[in-house]
């Protein structure tokens, strides 16, 4: 009779091995996670409760109070009614026309690798220098929007030296160039889904208007999700554009765009309040993250057919 | 109508990439102009001149400015794809105790905004000695949590027989990642690579906080930093801009289809 290996003593040295391997491999990027990412979360939270001082040992501790001083703080207000502004205006707006260009290129077939370039070009590039060219061309006398305006007879816009209109044109900004992202995104799910349902649905009589409403849309669930939960961190975030548009007067004009993150580097390293500006920050982290909890809750009802 | 509607689409896509394309056109017209042409605002430069290059070229630091984004882009490029490979690999294919919380750990690090980390950071880089150097720029974006989850989904994929029949070859563990698992993620590597890159090279919020002086600066800080002070001279601002777009738009150019698939890889499956 044979004898049974013995694959318990075995196992038990060989599953060693491995486990001191995995740490092996992990030690490094985990020491860097924990030392880059996870720490200082804590140390923010740790930094709001006290009054910033360079030396650490006078730092008073001020327990909650930064978080009284945000109930009462106006300019933190406007940089979170701005904040939710842009957001909602931009979200939305950046997902109907990342979604339609994407319909479009669906429907043609020559050069559609050529326009999704184009689209998704502005995407790549760095957001502060595009910042510079749009503030050229938006220019209330000399930009070259203006002067084609006036074309068409429209008046002289003063866009971003305004406050009706800035924030409505910085969210514009960046929503050329988010768009690009948008549109591959859509434009890729669109491509996985079956040519099989069209057809079926065609035979049995749909409308165009049917086949977008219960195949395309649905189906394109999962894609709307990320693309809504990434832009709406991206819009929470606001910053490099908002600075560079208006750099003499950042957020301005009157306030008109500050964000809450243009808010927080303010008081962080214009007013050296670190503290407070810990406590903000806070403050967004808890917002990004209910916001995106929320999202992924109301929108991820996956359809299976 | 079939033909009407064709025709429709094409000239609404056609509209469309105008819009996207001519702010790139419009700027690089405006940085060949003299500065006496800039605001007459006819289309093409009556007397093209490259003195506004020479004048960003020459004048300021730009050169030093683009080899510092070089530097930080390529290192926190390079110790991304080899480190989340590594923990990616050990995530998906390793048994150890602890793996789940591990992975936990690290996915809820996505949750915290860059926002909240700067300050410590910021903290860090002044009681260590950190800022204005490479290190400073560059150490927060050593690791991507991004990456780590990306990676993992992919190792995942990889059919366990192949990493055995390495083992009885007497690879050691490092042996059966490096040379037969890491060469068979090469589009995964990809498209993180091409994020990396490009997300360090235009990041903007951190190296303005963390540099100090001008030679330190990274592109999108140094061009910003310059236009600021450039005033009305919308010329030299537009030839800062170009030299900061310009070399970005032709890398895309040129490895357009795998970023965008890059996009569709990280889109879809992440």
């Amino acid at each position: 009779m044979n004898r049974p290996p013995e694959p318990a003593k075995r196992g038990v040295s060989l599953a060693t091995r491995e486990a001191l391997w995995a740490f092996v491999f992990l030690a490094i990027p985990l020491a860097f996670f924990l030392f880059i990412r996870i720490w200082p979360a804590f140390q923010a939270l740790w930094l709001s409760l006290f009054d910033w001082h360079a030396d650490p040992s006078k730092r008073p501790f001020v327990g909650l109070e930064h978080y009284e001083q945000m109930l009462n703080d106006r300019l933190l207000l406007k940089a979170l009614q701005n904040t939710l502004a842009y957001t909602l205006l931009g979200v939305p707006l950046q997902l109907l026309l990342g979604l339609g260009i994407a319909l479009l290129l669906n429907a043609v077939t020559r050069f559609r690798d050529v326009f999704r370039a184009i689209y998704f070009a502005p995407y790549v590039t760095p957001a502060a220098a595009i910042a510079w060219v749009f503030s050229w061309m938006l220019s209330p006398n000399f930009g070259i929007v203006n002067e084609i305006l006036s074309v068409f007879g429209i008046p002289p816009q003063p866009f971003l030296t305004k406050p009706s209109q800035a924030l409505a044109t910085v969210t514009m900004i960046v929503v050329w160039q988010n768009l690009g992202f948008q549109v591959v995104l859509f434009l890729a799910g669109l491509q996985n889904i079956p040519r099989d349902y069209y057809e079926a649905a065609r035979i049995d009589g749909a409308s165009n208007w049917q086949l977008f409403r219960h195949i395309t849309f649905p189906l394109l669930n999962p894609v709307m999700v990320f693309s809504a939960v990434i832009g709406t961190i991206g819009f929470l975030q606001l910053f490099t554009q908002v600075v560079n548009l208006n750099f003499t007067d950042q957020g301005g004009p009157l306030g008109s765009t500050l964000t809450l993150a243009l808010y927080i580097y303010q008081v962080a390293f214009a007013r050296f309040e670190l503290g407070y500006a810990a406590a903000i920050t806070v403050l967004l982290f808890v917002i990004i993250l209910s916001i995106t909890l929320v999202q992924l809750r109301l929108l991820s009802r996956r359809v299976e057919y | 109508m079939k033909r009407l509607s064709t025709f429709l689409i094409y000239a609404l896509l056609i509209l469309g990439s105008v819009v996207m394309f001519f702010p790139f056109v419009w700027m690089f017209l405006t940085s060949l102009k003299p500065f006496a042409e800039i605001f007459e605002l006819k289309v093409w430069p009556q007397a093209p001149t490259l003195d506004n290059y020479r004048e960003v070229l020459f004048k300021t630091q730009f050169p030093r400015w683009f080899l510092n984004s070089l530097v930080v882009a390529l290192i926190t490029t390079f110790s991304v794809l080899f480190f989340d490979s590594l923990v990616g690999y050990a995530l998906a294919k390793l048994r150890f105790p602890g793996k789940g919380l591990i992975f936990v750990l690290i996915l809820s690090t996505l949750m915290v905004p860059t926002e909240m980390l700067i300050i410590p950071w910021y903290v860090m880089s002044t009681e260590y000695g950190w800022s204005n150097t490479y290190w400073g720029l560059l150490f927060p974006g050593i690791i991507s949590a991004f990456g780590v989850f990306l990676m993992r989904q992919f190792f995942e994929t990889l059919p366990t027989d192949l990493l055995d029949a390495g083992r009885i070859d007497g690879l050691s563990e490092f042996g059966v990642f490096w040379r037969i698992a890491f060469p068979l993620v090469r589009p995964a590597l990809a498209a993180l690579g091409i994020f990396t890159f490009l997300g360090n090279w235009n990041a903007f919020l951190w190296p303005l906080i963390v540099v100090q002086t001008a030679n330190m600066r990274t592109v999108p800080v140094g061009v910003a930093l310059f236009s600021s002070e450039a005033g009305t001279a919308w010329n030299l601002i537009m030839a800062a801009s170009s030299l900061a777009v310009l070399p970005v738009l032709l890398v895309f150019l040129f490895f357009q289809r795998q970023i965008i698939e890059g996009v569709v890889l990280t889109g879809v499956k992440g």
